[in-house]
């Protein structure tokens, strides 16, 4: 049960990185639009941000019911950092709807938006980045204080996500969007590709010399190579389908750069939920409440929503009509 | 008083929820009344009822965002602020806070969209089903919420062991009686505030002289079932005086202002509660009233908050008066409910703009009510986090800093604040400009970049689209 349910937060989270990584992406490329060019953008996204960020919801809750303790850890260690988050996340979702309501403020709105966007993004690299780098704990709690996760590796991990979200969304832009954001969003993809690509080898060899023993679980474990193997493939295609201007292929080959690099993150922290402190066994409930959420919310509601998504992604394909705004 | 980083949690826990649960206690409302308004046009086929229909779906979407928004920051703050809490009793509150958001997920996020592009792609019953769908998911979400925050005000079915709280027996947990007062009180009180938020409109309208057909459909429906309500909803308050008089004696002694144990018990109407000297100035006292309120006898011997030892207390004051503005509010709203009603089923002009005034002026009431409602019943709980086994003080995170909670709560006011001031005005405009013609609404509406892959099978985008 407790596999169960570490395997279902990993689900989790990797849906909302690879989904609202692309949202979050293109708000922070909406800083650089004009307004047509802008209102073509939040249209690519605007029917699905809103679900994308509810995966943030069900990763939260999950990790509360099943890993209490790490729940606890993590959220009160990332205190002053999650504060700002969730206030990027609320500027930049309701300027959605705001930034159309507004009379004079659209520029206060949109601000919001693509300063949100930056912001969550970039603190959601931070965090990885110092989990990586590994947290002050003590007997599974975070003895840190209030800036114990600042690091320049982390810093470095903010930014190398916004590169990698801004890359998500540039992706999606070029499936969903003609004309100028699309010749510019072909144009700027190699340019992350290569960006993002260039972090992850930095960071991964800046994490395993930091941790020795991180490093020699890839020589014990060769097979794990598999999944920086997987990266390097997609990027190859990432690069090729640019080239050729396959409109749908880049969403797809950045997904699974995202998909490789969270596996190689999870397959170094396992079995760790907090690397070096706390083990997805210690954090874990006790069955009596693993239990609980499986036989309803695991077996029933997961699936459901699983369904929903993919009905409402359905519903949407295809490139963003040109017409009707103006 | 000592600004610690338990008071400043507690502070901005109280202003983040306070500020969350306006939004849930509205458009649960609002979504019961969007199936009422659905279900009559469908089967009186009068487009006013559609007109109304489309008018308050795009209040709804600004609300329910906003509601959304402001209820993800609270499930990170468990972890943030009260670590300790969320550690020792996750195992308890994580699974029913997991359900919490699948199931309002699942149900409004999803039937949601169908609300907002669907009405040209699936039948009317569907359609029909769809709002039924989103009114049962908001409830649920209450629901879950409700177990929850009762299993904080009365902890049953548990074990501690190794100093965590182990859920033995989740049926005892959903299923307590406390839950079965608590929940329909916060049902009833959001049906409330949606029926005098419509009735206000509708005076409103009424007063302007616009919309005459809609404003007074809306105010009739508001207040008639508002009439049916109020004496329902003060009934299960005072099934909730009961379940506190039984379980948390000290927090209902603060209510009734009582410092010393009576028999038999008078009832405090009002006065000023003083901490220090442990009693109370002006008092306006009934005797034999506060028995007869707590046991329904004469002569029932009631506790004084001087039987419970000075660190086992809540505060006073705020209980009390809350209390106190929360039954007002009720009595406030059941005037302008009955004396509205009467004036609409039988006397139709005399003292009709009074009413009309009355009842558009009346729309804070029920926001009050709720509000006040709970800072009662949360301040009251207080010393404890978990009634009798878990103290507040223990429930905070150990590592949290003065400074960092003052930033915190700064940013989250100055942002709420903004996003507050805005919603609030977009809502006002949309109140202002009210129930519109469709081709009005959609004109309206091109601004909004939702044209879709072929947008010619959703051409009915409207306002308020994207939330979730």
């Amino acid at each position: 049960m407790i596999l169960f349910w570490a395997g279902m937060l990993a689900a989790t989270t990797l849906l909302y990185v690879l989904l609202d990584g692309f949202d979050l992406g293109v708000g922070i490329l909406f800083a650089f639009a004009d307004e047509p060019n802008r209102r073509k953008m939040l249209g690519a996204i605007s029917p699905v941000w809103d679900g994308n960020e509810t995966w943030l919801v069900v990763t939260g809750t999950v990790l509360f019911g099943a890993f209490p303790a790490a729940y606890a850890a993590l959220l009160s260690a990332f205190y002053l950092p999650l504060v700002l988050m969730l206030c990027a996340l609320i500027l930049r979702g309701v300027a959605f709807e705001f930034r159309y309501k507004s009379l004079g403020f659209r520029w206060f709105w949109d601000l919001g938006f693509a300063g949100g966007s930056f912001v969550a993004t970039f603190i959601q690299g931070m965090t990885v980045g110092a989990l990586v780098e590994g947290l002050p704990m003590k007997d599974g709690h975070y003895i840190g204080g209030t800036l114990g996760w600042f690091s320049p590796f982390a810093v470095l991990c903010g930014f190398g996500l916004v590169l990698g979200y801004s890359l998500l969304g540039a992706s999606w832009l070029v499936g969903k969007c003609e004309g100028t954001i699309r010749e510019r969003a072909y144009q700027l993809l190699p340019v992350l590709t290569v960006a993002v690509l260039a972090f992850l080898a930095t960071a991964f060899v800046l994490a395993v010399t930091m941790h020795l023993n991180l490093m020699s679980r890839w020589f014990e474990r060769p097979y794990l190579l598999i999944f920086p193997l997987i990266g390097a493939i997609s990027s190859i295609c990432l690069l090729k389908s640019t080239h050729w201007r396959n409109d749908m292929a880049p969403f797809r080959f950045s997904s699974l750069i995202f998909l490789a690099a969270f596996g190689t993150l999870a397959c170094s922290f396992w079995p760790f939920m907090i690397p070096f402190a706390l083990t997805v066994e210690q954090a874990a409930s006790p069955p009596a409440s693993l239990n609980f959420i499986f036989w309803g919310a695991g077996l029933f509601v997961m699936p459901l929503t699983l369904i929903y998504t993919l009905v409402v992604y359905r519903l949407f394909r295809g490139k963003v009509a040109d017409v009707g705004y103006e | 008083m000592m600004w610690t980083a338990l008071l400043l949690s507690r502070v901005q826990f109280a202003f983040t929820v306070s500020f969350h649960i306006i939004f849930p206690s509205f458009t649960i409302g609002l979504a019961a009344w969007l199936v009422v308004l659905e279900a009559f046009h469908l089967f009186t086929g009068k487009p006013v009822y559609r007109r109304l229909f489309e008018f308050w779906l795009r209040i709804f979407g600004v609300t329910f965002g906003l509601g959304v928004v402001s209820g993800i920051v609270l499930a990170f703050e468990f972890g943030m602020n009260w670590s300790r809490l969320s550690e020792v009793t996750g195992p308890i509150q994580g699974p029913l806070l997991v359900y919490e958001s699948f199931t309002a997920f699942a149900l409004e996020a999803s039937f949601f969209g169908v609300l907002i592009f669907g009405r040209s792609r699936v039948p009317p019953l569907a359609y029909l089903f769809s709002t039924m769908m989103v009114a049962l998911g908001t409830t649920f979400s209450a629901f879950w919420i409700m177990v929850n925050n009762s299993w904080m005000q009365a902890p049953v079915g548990y074990a501690i062991e190794n100093g965590i709280f182990v859920p033995t027996d989740w049926k005892g947990i959903i299923f307590s009686p406390v839950v079965w007062v608590r929940f329909p009180h916060m049902l009833v009180a959001a049906y409330l505030t949606g029926a005098f938020c419509v009735a206000a409109t509708g005076a409103w309208y009424r007063l302007r002289g616009t919309y005459a057909v809609e404003g007074r459909l809306m105010l009739r429906m508001g207040l008639f079932l508002a009439t049916v309500l109020v004496p329902v909803q003060l009934f299960l308050g005072h099934l909730n005086g009961d379940y506190v008089h039984e379980k948390q004696p000290a927090k209902f002694a603060a209510i009734e202002g009582r410092w010393h144990d009576e028999q038999p018990a008078g009832e405090v109407l009002i006065a000023i509660p003083d901490e220090a000297k442990e009693e109370n100035h002006f008092e306006l006292k009934i005797p034999f009233l506060g028995s007869l309120i707590a046991s329904m006898r004469f002569d029932s011997k009631e506790v004084g908050l001087t039987s419970f030892s000075k660190e086992d207390r809540p505060p006073v004051g705020i209980p009390f008066f809350a209390f106190r503005v929360m039954v007002g509010s009720g009595l406030l709203m059941m005037a302008v409910a009955w004396l509205g009603s009467f004036q609409l089923v039988v006397d139709r002009k005399k003292g009709e703009r009074l009413l009309l005034w009355a009842t558009f002026l009346s729309f804070p009431l029920p926001f009050i009510a709720t509000l006040t409602g709970w800072f009662t019943a949360e301040v009251g709980r207080q010393p404890w986090s978990v009634y009798g086994a878990l103290r507040t003080a223990d429930a905070v995170t150990p590592t949290l800093t003065v400074p960092a909670v003052m930033i915190s709560l700064t940013i989250f006011i100055t942002v709420y604040l903004v996003i507050f001031s805005f919603g609030t005005l977009y809502v006002y405009r949309l109140l202002r400009a009210g129930p519109v013609e469709s081709e009005h609404v959609r004109s309206e509406n091109s601004k909004r970049p939702l044209a879709v892959a072929g947008s010619a099978r959703f051409p009915e985008t409207t306002q308020g689209g994207n939330w979730a």
